[in-house]
């Protein structure tokens, strides 16, 4: 197999990987025909979520054209800028929804924690990258300090989704930085040990009652299961087949909430049944097998772990979603990438994948 | 922040890219495992809702989004006999509250009376009816609202969530106030009604028969209800039908009454407290049921406001009772007719036995004295002259050689002082004494005295008006009876097919000797003929049986006189009639009871006599005018 003949000069002008970006492309047009049943034929959301992929695929090829050194050279800039975003939040930010995320900055509204998701990747990669491999003892604590530091500064907003896909990318990074087995399995005990702590001391009621309803949705059919209950309604009633395009119930008569956000799996898998879930859960396999193969021909540990834990971020989005509305997981208010009506985090994956096409794309100038 | 430097450590290996590479790939590709495994356990999962449990979400699914709504049946029409309307539905407009999707209830209110005309009758039965209701079901606020109401509120209606404008049918009775004891009335189902019915014949009804007719034939009118499947969204608001099962509309139904008759008997009883009933005693039909006073049903609809409802219920002439069935009083001398043929049947007199009559009657080794009404006493008096002039010491006589439980046996066959089986509902039963009787409700000995009360209709002796006409009916036919009955014949409204009712025949009164029913009959012709109540047999185009009754109110000490006119007028003696005519071809068998009337031959045989005259020869008076329509006079006032 030879890689430079993958996509043929256009795909190398542009810095892009073929399969991937089709990929990604057949996963958000999709993502776009659900959106306009799921949120009952308004073109104008269809409109919007089309700009905001515009601008997420734009976004993509900025930054597939920058070189992996850049990213490198700024990596501890980048994270340390987030870490203090963090602590301004923590002192003068908007609450919502009972939860402090939001930084105005007049214009804009956002979430510093949304810029954590790629900067522990970038620092895990800077820390790890002259540093030999599999880490030693010292290393592992920089590497779980970095991670950790976020982490709780996000968890005690509290944003318990943002924290998780914050943990898990540090988690990820070290994995694939050759982390030896019986630490990982004596940290799983570790952290399985830490639970009862985690539940009485830093989550809030709401997250606990969240858990509890996951546990036993029927409990709370009018509360906090009704979501996990309709849910699986529309799924369960969708079948084999579906119950085709535009014609769901649960989404159309409004008995799915969030059916257009963080519950459009549901609506999709209620009009395109089982066949249409297979596809989806296929495609995402896809996409996310072909960037860990492309990170793991990057030329150096740097780009290996960030293309890498950027990578298993978007698997870490898919699972926890799909999972969640599906009642095999909680309920984490992770969107599904590239599916979900709403902007944030899509910005933040498109940039992932920006940053692999790069790496991938200039692999041989790095090394040679 | 980070040391960039080499940390010192006795053993630092040299970075291996390629060996470090090699690590990677392998990491990366235990994730890839990772990967599908989890993907493959959501894709398990999948199959589990959408391949395993299908069915079951599949109905869970079709329970979120299909309603099952009920279609109330329309009630059936009430007519008379010649098929004058009685009662009706007439479309209407209410409006009505849903109090679980209203923020600020008495806010709300105040607003819309700014707008339509609420009156504190409204709010107080608003208010009644909410304490009963879950907040889910909507509660009338206003009904029969008026075009122009429906218009300025229509306005905005949309700002006050849970207030809705809704159509439905209204019960309306066009006569108002004329034959009410009988048609009755419908209202909303209270709570007891709720238990006792079967919801799924009342779904989506709010209504049910009250009283009269509209409650003993309520499963004709009713009909059934029909069910519409609608699919609604999350808020419940119905989107589209899917399928659809009509309702069975009630039957119309026609009343053996006829209405001019009863608009007769009513007139003629006005100003008296009391009943009538006319019966034809060839089938029992009823052709009048007159209690006076009356009031108008067309209030009790939709709930009568209280201090109206209070008005009707502690008047002293008690408007609300129905007389007619549950009336009961004391038959006077109208019982001595089967008395006297009671005596025949037994054999304790004929029809020439005479009795002395001084005045009174004294029971042997008593000095009590039974009087006459007659002081003066009627000298020797035979069967016949003792029913023509209602000679009591005749029936002393007679009642004690009876015996008041032969008396019993035999005058039970008449339903006196049992109710009659006639299909109106509440009818009062009465008291026909026995010794059984008397043990079991005062637990008392039965004396001669009590006898002698008995044998001239008085005592413990009680009886409502209907029976009185029933027992006269009997009479009329020799022995022959059929069970009072108000329903004549029920319509179906879609393919206008008429049923007619059934006579009901109740076993037949024998006696030894049929020429008995000639000798009774003689004597009650009598009573018109030269009798005491010879005044209504002037001009008569037919011949008339009666028999006049005057049953006391309250019992003369020993030594005192009745007076009438130094007497309240609540201690007046009751006024009985009962007769039936033609003699020899009986059409119509008359009770009539005027309370506090005195006396039987001056005040109710020309009530009598006058409902006797409209029936056989067609004289009645013009119907009053039907109530307007509310809409209809609204109309016609633009």
């Amino acid at each position: 197999m030879n890689p430079n003949n993958e996509g043929g000069l256009l795909m190398r002008l542009l810095r892009l990987d073929l399969p991937l970006l089709l990929g990604l492309l057949m996963v958000s047009g999709l993502g776009l025909t659900v959106l306009y049943s799921a949120g009952q034929q308004n073109m104008d959301l269809v409109i919007g979520q089309g700009m905001r992929l515009g601008l997420g695929f734009a976004i993509m090829l900025t930054l597939a054209q920058l070189p992996p050194r850049y990213f490198r050279l700024w990596s501890p800039w980048i994270y340390l800028a987030g870490i203090l975003l963090l602590l301004a939040v923590m002192v003068v930010g908007d609450i919502s929804k009972g939860a402090q995320r939001w930084l105005d900055l007049g214009v804009v509204r956002f979430q510093p924690s949304e810029i954590m998701k790629l900067a522990v990747p970038m620092m895990m990669g800077w820390f790890f990258a002259e540093k030999p491999l599999p880490p030693r003892w010292l290393h592992l604590l920089g590497g779980v300090l970095i991670t950790a530091i976020p982490f709780i500064l996000i968890a005690e907003q509290p944003d318990l989704g943002t924290a998780l896909v914050v943990g898990s990318a540090g988690a990820f990074a070290l994995f694939l930085a050759g982390l030896s087995w019986m630490i990982l399995f004596g940290l799983t005990a570790l952290l399985g040990a830490a639970i009862p702590l985690f539940w009485t001391f830093i989550m809030h009621d709401y997250q606990r009652q969240r858990v509890l309803t996951f546990l036993d949705p029927e409990t709370d059919p009018l509360g906090t299961g009704y979501h996990i209950i309709q849910s699986k309604i529309a799924i369960g009633s969708g079948g084999i087949y579906g119950k085709g395009w535009l014609n769901g119930t649960q989404s159309h008569l409004d008995f799915l909430p969030e059916g257009s956000t963080d519950f459009i799996f549901a609506a999709f898998l209620e009009e395109f049944g089982l066949i249409g879930g297979g596809l989806l859960l296929t495609l995402y396999f896809f996409v996310i097998a072909r960037a860990l193969y492309m990170a793991s021909r990057a030329p150096d540990t740097y780009t290996r772990l960030l293309a890498g834990s950027v990578t298993l971020i978007f698997f870490l989005y898919a699972f926890v979603n799909t999972g969640m509305v599906s009642g095999l997981l909680p309920v984490v208010g992770l969107p599904l990438p590239l599916f979900s009506y709403g902007g944030t985090s899509l910005v933040t994956i498109m940039a992932g994948f920006g940053i692999l096409m790069s790496i991938y794309s200039h692999r041989r100038t790095l090394t040679r | 922040m980070f040391a960039k430097s080499p940390v010192a450590e006795p053993l630092a290996r040299e970075k291996d890219n390629t060996a470090e590479s090699e690590l990677f790939f392998r990491r990366a590709l235990v994730m890839v495992l990772l990967v599908f495994l989890a993907l493959l356990a959501v894709g398990g999962r999948l199959v589990y809702l959408q391949v395993l449990n299908h069915e079951r979400f599949t109905t869970l699914a079709d329970g979120n989004r299909i309603r099952v709504q009920p279609l109330p049946p329309t009630r059936g029409f009430i007519f008379d006999r010649n098929g004058v309307l009685l009662a009706e539905n007439l479309a209407s407009y209410h409006l009505e509250v849903t109090r679980e999707q209203v923020q600020d209830l008495d806010a709300t209110l105040e607003e819309l009376r700014q707008r339509i005309e609420l009156t504190d009758a409204d709010l107080e039965r608003f208010h009644k009816m909410t304490r009963r209701t879950p907040g889910y079901i909507g509660v009338p606020l206003r009904f029969r609202l008026t075009d122009e109401e429906i218009a300025r509120l229509a306005i905005d209606l949309h700002r006050f969530p849970g207030v809705e404008i809704k159509a439905d049918l209204t019960r309306r009775y066009p006569l108002g106030p004329l034959g009410v004891h009988a048609i009755g009335y419908v209202g909303r189902i209270d709570e007891g009604e709720m238990r006792r019915i079967d919801p799924g014949q009342y779904s989506g009804s709010t209504h049910i028969g009250k009283v009269g007719v509209e409650r003993s034939h309520e499963d004709l009118l009713r009909g059934r209800p029909g069910w519409q499947q609608v699919e609604t969204n999350a808020e419940g608001r119905p989107l589209r039908v899917l399928s659809r099962t009509p309702p069975t509309p009630g039957q119309h139904i026609y009343l053996s009454i006829d209405i001019r008759l009863q608009a007769v008997a009513e007139k003629v009883l006005e100003g008296y407290n009391g009943a009538i009933v006319a019966l034809d005693p060839r089938n029992g039909e009823i052709l009048a049921l007159a209690s006076q006073p009356t009031y108008d049903p067309n209030p009790f609809v939709n709930g009568i406001d209280f201090a109206s409802y209070r008005t009707l219920n502690t008047s002293k002439d008690k408007p609300l009772l129905n007389r007619a069935l549950r009336g009961m009083y004391p038959p006077g001398s109208t019982i001595k007719p089967l008395m006297a043929l009671t005596g025949l049947e037994y054999g304790v007199v004929n029809r020439h036995s005479g009795v002395a009559c001084p005045g009174f009657y004294r029971l042997p080794g008593s000095s009590h004295r039974f009087r006459d009404w007659k002081r003066s006493g009627h000298g020797s008096v035979s069967m016949d002259r003792a029913i023509a002039q209602s000679c009591d010491v005749y029936f002393y006589d007679l009642a004690l050689r009876l015996g008041i439980d032969r008396t019993y046996q035999f005058l039970d066959q008449f339903h006196i002082g049992r109710p009659t089986g006639v299909d109106l509902p509440g009818e009062k039963g009465g008291v026909l004494p026995s010794q059984a009787w008397k043990r079991k409700s005062y637990n008392q000995n039965w004396f001669a005295g009590d006898t002698l009360s008995a044998g001239i209709g008085q005592g413990y002796f009680l009886a409502t008006p209907l029976q009185l006409a029933h027992s006269t009916a009997v009479i009329a036919l020799r022995g022959l009876q059929f069970q009072p009955r108000i329903l004549y014949a029920s319509e179906d409204p879609g393919t206008r097919v008429k049923t007619l009712a059934e006579p009901q025949p109740l076993p037949s009164v024998q006696v030894r000797d049929p020429r008995f029913w000639e000798t009774i009959t003689a004597g009650m012709v009598h009573v018109i003929e030269g009798g005491t109540a010879h005044r209504i047999g002037i001009g008569a185009k037919y011949r008339i049986a009666g028999k006049t009754g005057t049953a006391q109110v309250f019992t003369l000490g020993q030594s005192q006189r009745y007076d009438a006119k130094r007497l309240a007028k609540h201690l007046l003696d009751h006024a009985l009639f009962v007769a039936f005519a033609p003699v020899d071809d009986p059409r119509i068998a008359v009770a009539v009871i005027a309370e506090n009337g005195g006396g039987g031959s001056s005040t109710a045989a020309p009530m009598a006599r006058k409902v006797m005259d409209a029936w056989l020869l067609s004289k009645y008076d013009a119907l009053p005018e039907p109530i307007p329509a509310p809409d209809a006079a609204a109309h016609e006032s633009e």
